[in-house]
């Protein structure tokens, strides 16, 4: 890919003086370091990402998700309920239970160890109602478009909540099934014509169309 | 020997090819839509689908190694894939190949990169006409490539054999049952490392080189229609992505 005075930053490997991607993506110089984003790939945790998650396992005082990373993110009881879970009393299936979907924040993950969620916060926790679209994780800054463009008006025009998970997993809830599935039709449409030109504007057009 | 011979007095073989020519190779990335990477491959005659899945957990999960994610791969040939039918069950043959198409991509892919996960491999031929194994490996870097699976090179491989005493590039299934020693090699082609090597048969030195610098140049081919499948398919993404 390149020979010389370079660092190898991400998804790119050196051997000696030469630089080789490692994955099919677009290659950037950016201060000497050359990365490489990825056209195609999944999603790899990062301490601080907002996710959702479903739940695929229960154990005494954890759930297991599954984030569509190549490892299965923890859940423990403690970040999840108010107060602590006496597992002598309380089940832990009657507060989440497999197949309920989750919205949460990694709060560590390091390869060596599966990475560990919180789901306190503010507009984290149990999801409700609303649904639930896949995208490609390396999609994800596409439906979100630049400085949000593409996000807010998606609210705008639709009038639904949309959140946006880092693993390629998008909450819509609105106020009416209808509308959801324009929002979700929409976010395909994205996906499936990232690389033709002008997409702001064509999505805008979509959505007066069918309403 | 059949009656007819497999080279005829022109040097062409059965198929017309010349000796150092390979047959007409099509490989299609993205065909598999519940995998993560997938790829078909058109080589001559033989034609291979396969899917890859991962890096995801490893079930059960005895098998995960702690510092490093484990592959695993699986040869199957359909049981229409030969002209007598072949159980379905997998043979003594589909096992060693297995194994051997595992450990000719693991050297490609940086498995240090994802602990305790593993990268599952499914590759299952529709039609058999001979270099099986290599069109799995070839076709199975581009699935894995397709998967976004960090690589340090595609791997590329092709077959050489004997035939009635000459050097003979790409083997076809009458030429690998006829002919008197055949030899699958893989490597990556931008690092000049191989990754596998099988000889059945004899060959004397001399022949051993000049048949290793022909699989050499068969397989410098074969990366080129891989590099051209895989810009072809992801040109069309590309193009968007700049266009941000």
């Amino acid at each position: 890919m390149a020979e010389g005075k370079y660092e190898a930053g991400d998804n790119v490997y050196r051997e000696d003086n030469k630089f080789y991607s490692t994955i099919v993506g677009l290659a950037e110089l950016r201060n000497n370091v050359i990365t490489v984003i990825p056209l195609k790939g999944f999603y790899i945790p990062s301490i601080g990402d907002i996710v959702i998650g479903k739940i695929i396992d229960v154990i005494p005082t954890a759930w297991i998700l599954d984030i569509r990373a190549p490892w299965n993110a923890i859940l423990f009881a403690k970040e999840y309920l108010s107060k602590p879970l006496n597992v002598m009393k309380e089940d832990i299936r009657s507060f989440l239970d497999v197949g309920e979907m989750v919205m949460a924040k990694v709060t560590s993950f390091d390869r060596t160890k599966n990475p560990l969620l919180n789901a306190k916060g503010q507009g984290l926790g149990k999801i409700q109602k609303g649904m639930i679209v896949e995208v490609n994780p390396t999609r994800v800054p596409r439906i979100i478009g630049k400085k949000g463009s593409m996000i807010s008006l998606l609210k705008k025009e639709s009038g639904c909540q949309i959140y946006v998970g880092k693993n390629g997993r998008i909450l819509i809830s609105g106020k009416s099934r209808e509308n959801e599935i324009l929002v979700a039709e929409a976010i395909k449409k994205i996906e499936l014509e990232a690389h033709i030109s002008g997409l702001t504007d064509r999505i805008h057009e979509f959505l007066m169309k069918r309403r | 020997m059949g009656i007819r011979k497999l080279i005829s007095e022109d040097g062409l073989r059965i198929d017309g090819r010349r000796l150092d020519e390979i047959r007409p190779i099509r490989f299609k990335i993205g065909v598999l839509k519940n995998a993560d990477g997938s790829a078909y491959v058109e080589w001559g005659k033989t034609k291979i689908l396969v899917g890859v899945y991962g890096p995801r957990e490893a079930h059960p999960k005895h098998l995960a190694v702690p510092d490093r994610c484990i592959v695993q791969a699986r040869y199957h040939m359909a049981p229409f894939s030969v002209e007598e039918r072949k159980s379905p069950a997998p043979s003594r043959r589909e096992i060693e190949l297995s194994k051997v198409i595992r450990e000719a991509l693991e050297p490609a892919i940086f498995v240090e990169m994802f602990p305790r996960t593993t990268i599952d491999i499914f590759a299952e031929v529709l039609q058999a006409d001979g270099s099986t194994r290599c069109a799995t490996i070839s076709a199975a870097s581009l699935a894995l490539a397709d998967a976004g699976i960090p690589m340090r090179d595609l791997v590329s491989s092709i077959a050489v054999a004997k035939v009635e005493d000459q050097i003979v590039l790409d083997v076809k299934d009458e030429e690998d049952k006829h002919g008197s020693a055949d030899m699958p090699i893989a490597i990556m082609p931008s690092k000049n490392v191989i990754t596998l090597i099988q000889m059945d048969g004899m060959l004397t030195y001399e022949e051993f080189k000049k048949a290793f610098e022909l699989a050499k140049k068969g397989c410098m081919e074969v990366y080129k229609k891989q590099r051209e499948t895989l810009e072809s398919y992801f040109k069309e993404i590309k193009v968007g992505l700049e266009n941000v």
